[in-house]
């Protein structure tokens, strides 16, 4: 087991760590709030020469990520930190980071996207983007953040894939926990350094980046980002299983608690999941079955290996912070949904499987209502059919 | 300073065999300003005609490291190229001389752009921006820009029963450049070889951001002969429409041609002014040329304003 400390941060400093420990050749950033203390925290690094970095304070979100595609595309190391609007604002790029397979990471806040216009946490925003080719690790508190930036970097160079880590707006950004940060020379050990194959300061191998694909190329270049995204399920996992073995913590696509013999159980990313541990210890207490499947990783989306974690299960409940206005239900939902009916093709199971939108814009999520979840789930075990699609605390 | 046969004998930066229009005036831009820059070049570009024309997967026309990400962002795609650059020589990883070119078109530049050039430029990078500025969006199909003319034809302004082209006068983008108090700023125009490479030489040999407006006539959104981009280029210079100067420093410096000629000469040679020739645009074309020579009386008193025998000497103004 290797040396490490253990302090107090918030989610914000923790990632603000990671970064100076990844030493990364640049970061363009431009801030927003919850995110913006991670480059408010990392530009204090640089103003002490405590990193090499190359610190653009752009003029947009969208510069921002322009700003990270040309410095990553020259060669470089390169990260950004942002949230909800500036998140949006960066779209456009963040299409075309992924379709030209930079390496860039990202530490992303989640928060409300507008309108009406809110500061507080949900998943919105990275469901906004889920589509556009970034891989997307979430994190359950602070150390997840910490270990999954540290990850990240690894997982990006290999897959050659941008990696976003979240966490949730203000209560993993801006609440204090105990974290085991590891040594600078542990971190560094294990990020490595990055050598780039092709990059524009190479002037002995020039390269054309970002060429206009027409009818007879782009079909094919987007069918290899797509295989990029389904092969990094394999980097993500030897990744964690080398941050495993050098740092004890272990990590995976998702995570399983208390699975073992469960017959109901939910489905929650982020701080929720956490919450929804101390439910489960209570209800187990009690001798309900219950139990909980934490995605880590929604892209690449685990599939298979999540279908089959809850094949035994009479009836399961996801939990989506945010809404896809699809007049069908929560992005998490369709997901699990998707998985569960390509598995029940073959296995013959047909499963209930609710999905509760809840704690848009900041809502609170308590321990009671994600019991009431549980106590839907039991009646929907028995067969007492309950409604697909519920508005989890919201006043109707 | 390179002399043209020096120049032609040059490999290369920007080859032949791009997709052009015959007669287009940003492929010889991008190929002057590669000629001046040299091999040592990593070239940022906007989505636009030339990106358009010379990138066509899989050929390529640049013989530099070029980059394009999208329309908007030039500026700030090559400040991050040239972030990297800072950090690498910082770290001791890196040592070769290197410049930091940007080329936009005016859509890129002067409307959806600006925000980008704007944050480049007040943060101090040291790049070039070079605008090729052909005064509408050619690429889409001559919609109006913030470029365009008074008086202009175009798709999205249209002459009609009713309206007369462009209703207003053009941004003046190289001012707005000026104004960020950068080193260098300047206009140079397709059909002055000499101008457009001996600036570029001069920008690049600068520490900083420097910009250059270049005058591109287009053939197809002008709507003119092939053959005849540089004459018109030149004659845009000759009836003061498109002065050529620089400001270094703050310190104007105006190119002044031999004789200036009435803009009608300019005019009558583009199909996107036919209208202007009518009897009953008149009132019009004597308006532009008004404006036109408004604005080549202030530039002449800016360069006298800033010239160094103008400066108040530090007694008079400490009283």
């Amino acid at each position: 087991m290797a040396n490490s400390n253990i302090v107090a941060r918030t989610g914000n400093e923790a990632m603000a760590e990671a970064m100076r420990q990844i030493n990364p050749d640049v970061v363009a950033a431009y801030p927003i709030t919850p995110a913006t203390e991670v480059v408010q925290i990392f530009a204090g690094y640089v103003a002490d020469g405590l990193v090499d970095t190359e610190f653009v304070p752009v003029e947009s979100e969208h510069s921002a990520m322009s700003a990270c595609i040309g410095s990553s595309s020259a060669g470089g190391r390169t990260m950004t930190g942002t949230s909800s609007q500036g998140l949006a604002l960066m779209a456009e790029m963040l299409y075309i980071a992924a379709g030209l397979r930079l390496p860039i990471i990202m530490a992303d806040v989640n928060r409300a996207l507008s309108s009406p216009i809110n500061i507080h946490c949900d998943h919105s925003d990275t469901m906004m983007v889920r589509d556009s080719g970034w891989i997307q690790i979430f994190s359950e508190n602070c150390q997840e953040a910490y270990d999954n930036m540290l990850q990240a970097v690894r997982i990006a160079e290999k897959a050659r894939l941008p990696v976003m880590v979240t966490t949730d707006g203000f209560i993993i950004s801006h609440g204090m926990e105990r974290l085991e940060i590891l040594s600078d020379a542990d971190a560094k050990s294990f990020v490595g350094a990055y050598k780039p194959e092709n990059y524009l300061l190479n002037f002995e191998k020039l390269i054309t980046v970002g060429a206009l694909d027409l009818q007879d190329y782009y079909f094919e270049h987007r069918r290899q980002l797509a295989e990029a995204m389904k092969t990094s399920k394999q980097v993500i996992l030897d990744v964690a299983k080398e941050f495993g073995t050098k740092f004890g913590r272990t990590y995976g696509l998702f995570e399983q608690y208390k699975m073992d013999g469960a017959e109901i159980a939910i489905v929650a990313m982020g701080s929720t999941a956490g919450t929804a541990k101390v439910v489960i210890d209570g209800l187990r207490s009690k001798g309900l079955k219950a139990g909980l499947i934490k995605p880590r990783v929604f892209r690449p989306f685990p599939k298979e290996e999540l279908a089959d974690s809850l094949k035994g299960l009479k009836a399961v409940a996801v939990m989506d912070r945010s809404d896809a206005m699809n007049a069908q239900e929560g992005p998490l939902a369709v997901e699990v949904k998707a998985a569960l009916f390509d598995a029940s093709a073959s296995s013959g199971a047909n499963k209930t499987v609710l999905d509760y939108i809840y704690g848009l814009g900041g809502r609170e999520i308590k321990p009671e209502d994600i019991e009431h979840v549980y106590n839907d789930l039991s009646e929907a075990a028995k067969g007492k059919a309950k409604q697909k699609v519920t508005y989890l605390g919201v006043r109707e | 300073m390179a002399n043209l046969k020096d120049l032609s004998k040059q490999k290369a930066l920007f080859t032949g065999g791009h997709r052009a229009c015959a007669g287009c005036g940003a492929v010889i831009i991008a190929r002057q300003v590669l000629m001046a820059a040299g091999p040592n070049t990593v070239v940022a570009n906007a989505t636009g005609c030339l990106e358009v024309v010379s990138t066509i997967f899989p050929y390529t026309a640049w013989n530099v490291p070029f980059v394009h990400s999208a329309f908007e962002c030039a500026a700030a795609s090559i400040s991050g190229v040239e972030a990297l650059y800072k950090s690498w020589v910082r770290q001791g990883k890196y040592n070769k001389k290197v410049n930091f070119i940007a080329f936009g078109g005016d859509g890129g530049t002067y409307d959806i752009g600006l925000q980008s050039l704007s944050g480049a430029m007040e943060r101090g990078h040291n790049i070039l921006y070079v605008c090729y500025n052909n005064e509408a969006y050619m690429n889409t199909g001559v919609q109006r820009s913030g470029a365009t003319p008074k008086g202009a034809d175009t798709t999205t302004a249209p002459v009609g029963k009713v309206k007369k082209g462009k209703e207003q006068f053009r941004k003046d983008l190289t001012e707005i450049m000026v104004a960020h108090k950068i080193p260098y700023a300047a206009q140079s125009v397709v059909g002055n070889w000499r101008d457009l490479t001996s600036k570029v030489e001069k920008a690049l040999a600068m520490d900083g951001p420097k910009f250059i407006n270049v005058f591109q006539p287009c053939r197809l959104g002008w709507s003119y002969d092939p053959e005849m981009t540089c004459e018109i280029g030149r004659l845009s210079v000759e009836t003061c429409v498109w002065p050529l100067y620089e400001v270094v420093n703050g310190q104007y410096k105006v190119t002044k041609p031999k004789e200036k000629k009435p803009l009608v000469e300019w005019i009558k040679l583009q199909g996107r002014f036919r209208h202007l020739l009518k009897p009953e645009n008149k009132q019009l074309l004597d308006e532009l040329q008004t404006a036109t020579d408004k604005n080549w009386e202030d530039l002449l008193r800016k360069e006298s304003l800033t010239s160094p025998a103008a400066e108040p000497k530090p007694s008079q103004t400490l009283r």
